[in-house]
Formats: structure tokens, C-alpha cells, sequence
């Protein structure tokens, strides 16, 4: 063998050896999840998403870019608040321990942190309504005096100072240039991948894992479909319509949805929220008024209130509520305790990196 | 014989020419209405305040409404969109939607001027937007660009015309001060006695709510028509009473309404701001 034969056999070496520790890297779950970004995914036992994606693809660099914004302090006034202040992971995107979400300078707000959590789903946003696009809802945390308090351009500004964004909007978009619609769009897609699909509840759903519900949890559903169904619709466990629950008004008597409609069949109606991950969601409400899940079914058994607009499903006969023994209390919190996704709130993908 | 033909057509050439530029020494007549010949044309939004000129933070001598309040002005804006214009004989042309949205601040007389194409011809009537019409109003986020850009003038409570909390545009942002303004919650707590009026609200996404978008239409034929042509800059001058906000048909006092933001009372303002507009003359 000559030269030319060794140098040729030294560098297929070097060739094998490269692709060993391609092999050894593909090994590696972790590497290899974070290599292989499959956007967003509808779950099986999901209906169709109402977010328009064909306007926004979701992307790997799209959705690193929108976690990067969604963390970064940089998008409040004094650099403090990020969004995932209020909407921490581990209380699946809420702000725990919060009736009402606690923003900048130590402001408060007049309503409890919603999780984000499913919002390809949503046709509206906020508590009261008013928002109902996702790609510009942002603004209203942003430019909130009690939340981030402070200006879009302002925001921009501070970005376009730093290569790590404009190398990131690069990636994303194909340019640097920081404009509203990017940034909203990036936000967006982070937004987007917040799925909660995979409690105990989705398993036995989708028929995964060999789930079953224990005889409490089946009786719980079974109990759930009759009392609750109607407004916390399966499988997202919100119908996504706004309702007067009858709670009695709250010391700053906030109106909901006629705030942002002036129509006054709106007059106390919120949104319906979902019922998932409410373990980690405490407090309950739009004002986070219920700290326990027994103080939520204790409401719905002998509080309701007949305020303007109560929901015609909470009225029955004379009464009002929907009559809850504490064995159906035990049952419907076992059923409830199914919706819990440990993934979700564990999942990296969606951590601050 | 070929001298006389030659002689004939220069003759003819001659008289040709001289007929041709007589017709062009007449007034032109009303050149054929054709989409695709455009010409520029603008619209001057000249505020005025009352029977006074228009001046940002005028303290020192205050303007004066029917009521007989005292106020000074701090800032003025407001969208003018979807500019129409139509002939005596009843053709119309829409500025192209992309190409039909102005904003003219009070306090930068550079913006007074909405500088759009359209056909040549002669027009007896201009009609516009205040506002910005509910299709934009609900569009993507994409097509909010330039002064539609909900990052545009910072914030909703400087320069902004924005609603994050709402989605919607501010359509006229109008405040200043006046004495007659109470230092409590009725009024204006931090004691700088500020009034407040930010008009908006396009009917809803879904649900009909609150539309404060108003159209105005204005008849060209008193004070000029608009002779929109190629070679020349048409421009209908129109005076925007300021005043009217409170002195309309649905007027107010300062004192009892200091603050009017997003509320059923607003749709009182929306309507007096149909009136602010008056043709002062035409420049052709």
C-alpha cells in the first residue's frame, strides 16, 4: 500500500469515528428530543385547533424565540417582570399562591393569573373577554400599568440592543429586524406548544399505558358529565363561552365581559375556565377568590348567588347551585385530581433554558 | 403636384395644431373617468378651535366652549381612513384600502395632509373615515404596519392609538386641561385637572358592541370641486373644529365629563366629531 492508500483508509477512520459519536449523540434521549422539534402537534383526543396556523407555522427557531421572549425580563419597564413571572410552569403557567397576579414596582392586578395552557383551542382571552387573537394579546400584560407597564417600541428597542435576539430573530424569521408582528408571532408559537394533553384522563381517553379510572374517579366522571359538562366541556374542560358562575360581586365589583362589550347581558360573566391542572392552579376564579377546590364545590353546592345574568344552568326549580353531597364532592375531586399533567408541568421544552 | 400635397399636409398639420392648443387654452373639461389613470390628490386637515387658530398647550390664553369653560389643549389625534371621492354624474373611486389610512397629529402640522391617487376627473364630493373601519380593525397582526402598528407613538396613554386590552384602535385622542376639572375621582385625582377623551370602538369582534366608527361626507360644489389631473396637485382644504367636541349637536360640559374613554357615553362624542369637518375652499 502506498501513501494515497493510507491517507485513505486514515480518513474513512476518521469518517467512522464520526459517525460512532453521531450514533452515540442519537442515543442520548435528551439530545435527541432536542434535535427533533415536531412543531405543533394536535393530540388524538383533541378537536381541531382554532389558532390559524397557516399564518403562523410553528417552528423550532420560532419557538425558541418566543421562549426566550417569554422569559425575558426585558419586555417590563425595569426589566424585572418577565411573563413566565406570572405564569409559572410548575403552577402549569399561573401565578400560585396569587388571588390576583402581582406585577411590577409590587402593583397588583384586579384578576388571578389564567394559565396559559391549550390556547390553540381559544377563541377568546382574558377573563373578561376583549382579546380574541392570540398573536395580540401580548400587548395587554406589556403595556398593563399593574403587569409589565411598559411600551412596545420601548420594548423593541431594548432588544434590537442585543445580539443574542437579533441572531435569534434571524434564525427565526430570515432578518433581524425586530418588528411587532415577529415578535407577536414568536410569542405565539412558544404559546402554542403550552399543550396539556397527557393526564391521567387523556390516557384513558386515547386508551395509552393501560389507564383506568379507580371506581372513585369512573363515578366522578360519571358525576362530572351530569353537573358540570355543560360549561366545562370535554376534552378541554371549557366550552370557552363567558358566564355569570354567581359569585357575589367582589369589593371592586368587577363587571367581566361587559367591560369590554358595554352589553348588558354581559354585566358578571367570565370566562369558563378549564378544569385541568387544577392541582397546581390554586387560588380559583377570576379573582382568585377560592383557595381550595372544596371551596369551589362548596360555592357550586349552597353559595350561587342570584346576581344579574346568573347562568340559567345553575337555576334549578327554586334552587340554586347544582347539589353537591360530600360523597359527590369525594368523587368529583377524585375524577378532577385525573386531569392533573405532571408532563406538562415538567416538560423541558417549555422551561426557561 | 407633389409641392401642393406636401404644402396640404403641412397645412393640415398646422391647423391641427393650432386646434390642439386651443382646446388646451380652454378650461379643461372633466377628462374621461378611467380607474387606472391616476392622478395625486389630498385632503388638508386644517384644525381649527372655533373662531381661533389650533395651538398645542395654549395656557396662557385659554379657548372658551358654549358653556363658557376654560380649557387649554395638550394633545390631538386622530385616524382618518377609507377616502372616497365621487363626480356629478355619479362616479366613484375608493383609494385603494393599503394606501388609505392617516393619522394627523395636532402638534405635527407635517401630518395634516392625506396625499392619495385617484382618477382624474372633476369631484362634487369627498367622503372619509374617522376612525379605522372594522375589517382592519380585526385584522392580523401582519397587516398592522406603519401608523397602524399597535407598537406606533408608545403606549395608549401617550402617543398611541392602541387598546391592548381590547383590540381596538383609538380613533380621536383629544386632551388638555380646564380649571372647572374636580380634584376628586369625579375629575381628576392627581389634582392636574386633565381631561380625557379617547374615542374608539368598532363594533366587536363577534358580538355587536359599541361602534364609534363615523363617516363623513362632504359636498365639494360650494367652496370647489376637486379637478384632479395629472400635472397638477388638487388639494380640498378642510377646516377641523376642535370645538365641536363640545359644542356639537351632543354637547358637554368639561366638569361633568372630564374623562370619556371606552363607555356608552362616548358614542355622544363620536357623533360631534361628524361635525368638526368644513370645506373651506379647494386648491387645483
Amino acid at each position: 500500500m502506498n501513501k494515497k492508500h493510507w491517507t485513505t483508509l486514515f480518513l474513512m477512520g476518521m469518517f467512522i469515528l464520526a459517525c460512532k459519536k453521531d450514533v452515540v449523540l442519537k442515543d442520548n434521549p435528551v439530545i435527541e428530543e432536542i434535535a427533533k422539534f415536531l412543531g405543533f402537534q394536535k393530540p388524538a383526543n383533541f378537536p381541531e385547533p382554532v389558532y390559524n396556523f397557516a399564518n403562523n407555522k410553528v417552528t423550532k427557531e420560532g419557538f425558541e424565540l418566543g421562549r426566550a421572549l417569554f422569559y425575558e425580563p426585558r419586555l417590563s419597564r425595569n426589566n424585572t417582570i418577565t411573563c413566565g413571572s406570572c405564569h409559572i410552569q410548575s403552577s402549569a403557567f399561573t401565578q400560585h399562591g396569587h388571588d390576583v397576579s402581582h406585577g411590577i414596582d409590587d402593583r397588583l392586578g384586579t384578576r388571578n393569573s389564567p394559565p396559559i395552557m391549550n390556547l390553540a383551542w381559544n377563541k377568546s382571552f382574558m377573563w373578561g373577554g376583549g382579546i380574541y387573537d392570540l398573536d395580540l394579546q401580548p400587548i395587554a400584560p406589556i403595556t398593563t400599568h399593574e403587569e409589565m407597564d411598559e411600551k412596545l417600541e420601548n420594548v423593541f428597542n431594548k432588544l434590537r440592543q442585543m445580539p443574542k435576539y437579533t441572531d435569534l430573530f434571524k434564525r427565526a424569521f430570515g432578518t433581524e429586524e425586530i418588528s411587532t408582528a415577529r415578535f407577536m408571532k414568536a410569542l405565539s408559537q412558544f404559546m402554542l406548544m403550552c399543550v396539556s394533553s397527557n393526564s391521567k384522563y387523556d390516557k384513558v381517553m386515547r386508551k395509552e399505558d393501560n389507564a383506568v379510572f379507580t371506581a372513585d374517579e369512573q363515578e366522578g366522571y360519571t358525576l362530572f358529565k351530569q353537573k358540570c359538562a355543560s360549561c366545562h366541556s370535554e376534552p378541554l374542560f371549557t366550552d370557552g363561552s363567558f358566564r355569570n358562575n354567581g359569585l357575589g360581586p367582589s369589593p371592586i365589583n368587577d363587571q367581566g365581559l361587559y367591560l369590554a362589550t358595554l352589553i348588558s347581558t354581559d354585566k358578571y360573566k367570565f370566562k369558563v375556565p378549564s378544569l385541568r391542572n387544577l392541582r397546581f392552579t390554586a387560588p380559583y376564579m377570576h379573582d382568585g377568590r377560592f383557595l381550595s377546590l372544596a371551596g369551589v364545590l362548596e360555592h357550586y353546592n349552597s353559595e350561587v348567588q342570584n346576581t344579574q345574568n346568573l347562568d340559567p344552568l345553575l337555576i334549578q326549580g327554586d334552587k340554586r347551585g347544582i347539589g353537591l353531597t360530600e360523597n359527590d364532592k369525594t368523587k368529583l375531586t377524585a375524577f378532577l385530581s385525573t386531569l392533573n399533567d405532571e408532563e406538562f408541568i415538567n416538560n423541558k421544552l417549555l422551561a426557561e433554558q | 403636384m407633389k409641392n401642393n400635397i406636401k404644402h396640404t399636409a403641412w397645412m393640415l398639420l398646422g391647423s391641427m395644431l393650432i386646434i390642439l392648443s386651443a382646446c388646451s387654452k380652454k378650461e379643461a373639461p372633466a377628462p374621461e373617468f378611467v380607474e387606472t389613470n391616476l392622478a395625486p390628490f389630498s385632503v388638508e386637515f386644517d384644525n381649527i378651535v372655533g373662531e381661533r387658530t389650533f395651538s398645542i398647550n395654549n395656557t396662557g390664553s385659554p379657548y372658551t366652549n358654549a358653556l363658557g369653560e376654560k380649557f387649554s389643549i395638550s394633545f390631538l389625534q386622530y385616524y382618518i381612513s377609507n377616502i372616497k371621492v365621487a363626480t356629478a354624474s355619479g362616479q366613484e373611486y375608493t383609494v385603494k384600502q393599503d394606501e388609505s389610512y392617516f393619522l394627523i397629529n395636532g402638534g405635527d402640522k407635517t401630518t395634516r395632509f392625506a396625499k392619495v391617487k385617484v382618477p382624474e376627473g372633476d369631484y362634487t364630493r369627498l367622503t372619509f373615515t374617522i376612525g379605522v373601519d372594522s375589517l382592519r380593525s380585526t385584522m392580523p397582526v401582519e397587516k398592522r404596519t406603519g401608523i397602524l402598528d399597535p407598537a406606533y407613538g408608545g403606549g395608549h396613554d401617550s402617543g398611541g392609538m392602541y387598546w391592548g386590552w381590547q383590540n381596538g384602535y383609538i380613533f380621536f385622542k383629544f386632551e388638555g386641561n380646564s380649571a372647572v376639572i374636580s380634584d376628586d375621582k369625579d375629575g381628576d385625582p392627581s389634582g392636574k385637572k386633565q381631561f380625557k377623551y379617547h374615542i374608539g370602538g368598532f363594533g366587536g369582534y363577534n358580538a355587536p358592541t359599541l361602534n364609534n366608527i363615523r363617516t363623513v361626507t362632504v359636498d365639494l360644489k360650494a367652496a370647489g370641486i376637486a379637478k384632479v389631473r395629472q400635472d397638477r396637485q388638487s388639494n380640498v382644504h378642510l377646516f377641523v373644529d376642535v370645538m365641536k367636541v363640545f359644542n356639537g349637536k351632543q354637547g358637554f360640559s368639561i366638569a361633568a365629563h372630564p374623562n370619556v374613554m371606552f363607555g356608552d357615553f362616548s358614542a355622544n362624542i363620536a357623533n360631534n366629531l361628524t361635525e368638526m369637518f368644513r370645506h373651506d375652499h379647494t386648491e387645483n
